[in-house]
């Protein structure tokens, strides 16, 4: 039925072939860049002892930290979803929307705001001082890199943990309330089969977010016993020149995080798809509680005000200062923004467009074709960059094409093609249930209409997943925004974005400048949500 | 079928946008007419408080020609960007490297002679390095502030073999900061073998090592340390610029390492006469009168007017003679490796 | 005896209002425009909703204001009415909880073979057909033993031969327990001669069409 000369074949090959070609693009530059920096210098230099020694033990401390935090994150999570589940107070809204916030912090600023409230001089040091104690300098070290981790990750997991609790049919609840289900059973026979469906994929996705995180063990690392492959490939590569140490480091990233990846996905069960919910939805708030479910749910409300809110509370407070407008204008400040958007806004689209590429072969493959399995590597390809490092990347890819190009101009473009690439895996995640669910939906009416490429998504597709394709492009643009650490191996006082402005400025120890263009990067990805979400329109029920 | 062909003018469209948009990174500078001379080097050179406006504007005049200034954050991500940049490197002249690492420089194959004549530099040690030229030279040395630390440590050995409960320091990292780099180099040469033991002696009291000077020092003027590797300048920077006398450079028995900072001219040099006047001008009283309030260090010529008050109150402290570069460019990888292994908690 | 006095409740734009008397053993039969109110009124006496004003009681002790588990009422829903990783043997044993595990499981091998599905106590209710799902519920209402029995669509989606089954197995757990049932049903044809009283329920008003009144 489903062969090359099918109807229905036919009408996916323009979508295939664009969604091949990012595909492929992407494996080749990820090669080529490898390549490139193992032909630069002789693979064999690299491999001496002291170097497999020292590759090992970073290995092991990244395998180590990123570990942790995924524990700890998923911990911390459950009681803050299972209460925001149960309870229904005045704010709610407001504090997912916070939790979403949390989450797409620059990681810089973050940066800023835990130094400021942890650090040897922060505040928590200052109310111990007061209080005749003193915690010392905590900071730095491992546990710096914790709490870092913590305040990007447990509000992601919350929050998709608050979604899958939100999926359980209303009917099982009521049935809980009716069968007098206690506390402890109510979690077990209906909480937890959701949680633990959710789990295995959120531990996934938070552990490459650990594993290769930067700008959070750069500086709150401390030193070489906290070091992670990504940060001493970075050193590699700026400071020493160590093209084959780097590009040895990068494929043991690459090999040990897909490995723990896909040890951690397979555990996953895939067991009972949620059906639609009939029944109420809501959950009677006589189910399974009482007093004991009462206290845990307002200790983990406040556990996570009192990890989430400060870190927030200083970056405002440490930005609006009297002089900040004058600050603002001045020391270059407004043209590191200029070049971060310049940056970001071709970053964004063109990871939305190459997403698109790859989500509409993916779908092309799955439903005109029935070939599931390749429709999911196609898509994984896209995560392949999430665990590539970045600055192999673009180092690669500099060393390729320097002869060919100005190499002013080459650091710009080459850092807007990185970030692309790293923001795409987030696009094809946003944007690819909307999409292959309009397209199962539609599947057999678009056939029977004659209608295929871009009548299709026009008609059948854009209604469903125009609001997730505008956040995916706000959330790209963000991360693009965001970014240091690419922009660190190109940049010069002409070719400065924000992340790097602040950076430098709290290496020069100016933090009224740092506090200000914290504010200001905090402040744009907020209106780029914004934007995003605006331009989304109203949430559509096919 | 024109199936397809909407999907790619789609696609077109959007990378006609996307030039457009990356526009500004291909702008190219407005041209006056005059030749440019292109110079890479750290940044806080040619920040507003460092040499770098002083020495434009005496050079410009001079030379009838732009400088071009391309600043990196440091002096060992220069090197980094150069080999990144390799041969299609468009710098003419990179000024800031660290003298130490010269000869892992010139295996770079980047740079070529400067050709200026080294006998009249007033340096400690004759200067004979034919690819690199001197422009300032300087002492590490550990700052403390007086009113915090009564009673300083006297020697090197006395800092790092100090019992639990001793002064607390802040250092850079030696991988990616030359004073880290040499605090590396200056224990190497006190303790020689016994410079691991030394290191895992003083790692407890380490606060932590940061990745560039200025974090580190802003760390310290914050309060977090009971003191942290610097240059002995900058005490004789708080005396004369904020006038504060209670930042002090502790004195070491053993003698404190020097740093020399080069700079070099890039064979690939597109204005290489240009270049060549620069070299000749980094001699010169008018950009060597700019160093030591402008940047902090010594000037490698005898000043016509001396040194500026301040600056000689430090007797120019015993001067341990430094590693030769050779050995540097042999040994550097293993024993940064060492310091990681005696550090890594 | 149930009895719904002026029961009166909001749902979205209808005003809806229940008044009717149930004795123990009676079967009401209620069927409907969709969304006229049908499900509002099992939730209503099942203690998921509350009503704005009037009385709910069962032999004279009023339920009005009683959360759903302090109610004596057993009621199964369209769809889900199982644990999806639980077994049939678990979920029927349920009924029984909190009792220890050994008891529930020994009295649901007996509640399942009452409704006709020995053998199939291992399955998991992915494994077990729509019209199983339903008996093994309906297993777990026999173990719960309530005096009020409750459905909403319980025949909904089944084929002609499980409707029998279930009808079936509904009718053994109303001779041996004799609870007061109410069962909603867009198709009653068939339920007809099980029922004592059809109703319809009509923009949120329930109106008598078959049988004795009410009241």
């Amino acid at each position: 039925m489903a062969g090359r000369n099918s109807a229905l074949g036919r009408f996916t090959d323009g979508g295939l072939a664009a969604g091949l070609a990012v595909a492929l693009g992407l494996w080749g530059l990820a090669a080529g860049a490898a390549g490139a920096l193992l032909a630069d210098s002789g693979i064999f230099d690299s491999l001496h002892a002291g170097t497999t020694a020292y590759v090992v033990r970073i290995a092991g401390f990244t395998l180590w930290q990123a570990a942790l935090s995924t524990l700890l994150s998923l911990i911390l999570a459950i009681p803050l979803a299972r209460a925001l589940h149960r309870r229904r107070f005045p704010g709610r809204t407001l504090v997912i929307r916070l939790l979403g916030l949390c989450f797409i912090m620059p990681a810089i600023a973050v940066v800023l705001g835990i130094v400021t409230v942890h650090g040897g001089n922060g505040w928590v040091n200052g109310l111990l001082r007061a209080a005749g104690g003193d915690g010392g300098s905590y900071l730095y070290g491992l546990t710096g890199i914790l709490l870092a981790h913590v305040f990007f990750n447990m509000p992601l997991a919350a929050w998709a943990l608050l979604q899958a609790l939100d999926g359980v049919p209303g009917e099982q609840w009521r049935l809980a309330a009716q069968l007098r289900l206690g506390e402890a059973a109510c979690f077990r026979l209906v909480e937890w089969p959701a949680l633990r469906r959710a789990l295995p994929g959120l531990a996934g996705l938070i552990f490459i977010l650990c594993f290769t995180s930067f700008a959070v063990v750069l500086a709150l690392g401390g030193g070489p016993g906290a070091t992670t492959l990504e940060v001493a490939i970075y050193t590699a590569l700026r400071f020493d020149f160590d093209t084959g140490g780097a590009a040895l480091m990068a494929l043991a990233q690459v090999a040990l995080c897909g490995l723990c990846v896909a040890a951690l996905t397979a555990t996953g069960s895939g067991r009972a798809t949620a059906e639609l919910a009939t029944g109420l939805g809501r959950r009677p708030s006589s189910a399974g509680g009482g007093l004991p479910a009462l206290l845990q749910d307002i200790l983990a409300l406040a556990g996570a005000a009192l990890l989430l809110l400060p870190p927030l509370a200083a970056i405002l407070l440490a930005g609006l200062t009297p002089a900040l407008p004058q600050l603002l204008a001045s020391s270059g400040m407004l043209t590191a923004l200029g070049t971060s958007l310049a940056v970001a806004l071709p970053a964004g689209l063109l990871a939305l467009l190459a997403g698109m590429a790859l989500l509409a072969a993916s779908r092309g493959l799955l439903l005109g074709r029935r070939q599931p399995a390749a429709a999911g590597l196609l898509e994984q390809s896209g995560a392949l960059i999430l665990v590539f490092p970045p600055f192999v990347l673009a180092a690669g890819l500099f060393l390729l094409l320097r002869e060919s190009a100005d190499v002013f101009a080459l650091g710009p473009v080459l850092v807007i093609l990185v970030n692309a690439c790293m923001a795409l895996p987030l696009v094809v995640r946003i944007v690819g249930p909307a999409y292959h669910q309009a397209g199962r939906e539609r599947q057999r009416l678009c056939h029977s209409l004659g209608l295929s490429g871009l009548a299709r998504f026009r008609l059948a597709d854009w209604p469903v997943v125009r609001r997730p394709l505008a956040l995916a492009l706000a959330l790209a643009c963000c991360l693009s925004l965001g970014d240091f650490g690419v922009v660190a191996l190109f940049g010069s006082q002409d070719f400065t974005t924000l992340p790097l402005f602040i950076h430098r400025s709290m290496g020069a120890y100016r933090m009224d400048n740092a506090a200000a263009a914290v504010l200001l990067l905090t402040v744009c990805c907020g209106l780029l949500l914004g934007l995003g979400r605006l331009l989304g329109g109203k949430a559509h029920h096919a | 079928m024109t199936r397809t062909s909407p999907f790619f003018h789609r696609i077109a469209r959007f990378f006609a946008l996307l030039l457009f948009i990356t526009a500004p990174a291909w702008a190219t500078r407005a041209d006056d007419g005059l030749p440019r001379l292109t110079v890479y080097t750290y940044d806080s050179f040619i920040s507003e408080w460092g040499p770098g406006p002083a020495v434009t504007e005496a050079f410009e005049a001079r030379c009838n020609c732009r400088l071009n200034w391309v600043a990196v954050d440091s002096s060992l991500g220069l090197m980094g960007r150069l080999l990144l940049e390799g041969g299609a490197s468009r710098a003419d002249v990179v000024l800031g490297l660290d003298a130490a690492l010269a000869a892992e420089a010139a295996q770079s194959g980047l740079f070529t002679p400067h050709g200026q004549d080294t006998a009249r530099l007033a340096l400690p040690a004759p200067w004979t390095d034919p690819l690199f030229l001197p422009f300032d030279y300087g002492y590490f040395a550990f700052i403390y502030d007086s009113r915090r630390l009564t009673e300083p440590p006297r020697s090197l050995r006395e800092l790092v073999f100090a019992p639990a409960g001793g002064p607390t320091v802040i250092i850079q990292d030696p991988r990616s900061s030359t004073p880290g780099l040499g605090l590396l180099l200056w224990i190497r040469k006190v303790f020689g073998a016994e410079a691991p033991a030394a290191w895992r002696s003083l790692a407890p009291r380490i606060i932590t090592a940061t990745k560039s000077w200025s974090e580190a020092y802003g760390m310290f003027l914050n309060g977090e340390g009971d003191m942290v590797l610097s240059y002995t300048s900058s005490a004789a920077y708080h005396r004369i610029a904020e006038g504060v006398s209670h930042y002090r450079a502790a004195p070491f028995t053993e003698g404190h390492y020097m740093q020399t900072e080069v700079a070099a001219k890039l064979k690939t040099a597109a204005q290489p006469e240009l270049a060549d006047r620069f070299m000749a001008f980094l001699l010169s009283p008018e950009f060597q009168e700019a160093i030591p309030t402008g940047n902090w260090m010594y000037p490698v010529i005898s000043l016509p007017d001396g040194l500026p008050a301040g600056f000689q109150e430090d007797s120019l402290p015993a001067a341990l003679p430094p590693h030769d570069a050779a050995t540097v460019a042999r040994m550097r990888r293993d024993w940064t490796r060492e310091w990681l292994d005696a550090t890594a908690r | 005896m149930l009895e719904l006095r002026g029961v009166r409740f909001r749902a979205g734009d209808t005003e809806c209002r229940y008044d009717l008397t149930l004795k123990a053993g009676e079967m009401l039969l209620v069927t409907g425009p969709s969304g006229a109110g049908k499900t509002t009124l099992l939730n209503l006496i099942a203690g998921f909703l509350f009503p704005l004003s009037g009385d709910i009681r069962f032999n004279g002790q009023a339920l009005t204001r009683l959360p759903p588990q302090e109610r004596p009422v057993t009621m199964l829903f369209q769809e889900h009415n199982l644990f999806p990783h639980l077994d049939a043997l678990d979920n029927a044993g349920l009924g029984l909880y909190p009792a220890p595990a050994a008891r529930r499981r020994a009295a649901a091998r007996a509640a399942l073979e009452e409704a006709g599905l020995a053998g199939l106590e291992k399955r998991l209710p992915g494994e077990l057909s729509g019209g199983q799902r339903q008996r093994v519920a309906l297993a777990r209402a026999l173990l719960r033993d309530k005096p009020l029995l409750l459905l909403d669509e319980p025949f909904a989606g089944l084929d002609p031969d499980s409707r029998a089954n279930m009808l079936e197995a509904l009718n053994r757990l109303r001779a041996t327990r004799r609870p007061a049932v109410i069962l909603v049903s867009h198709a009653p044809e068939d339920l007809l001669s099980s029922a004592d009283f059809l109703a319809t329920v009509d923009t949120g008003h329930l109106r008598l069409a078959q049988g004795r009144l009410p009241s």
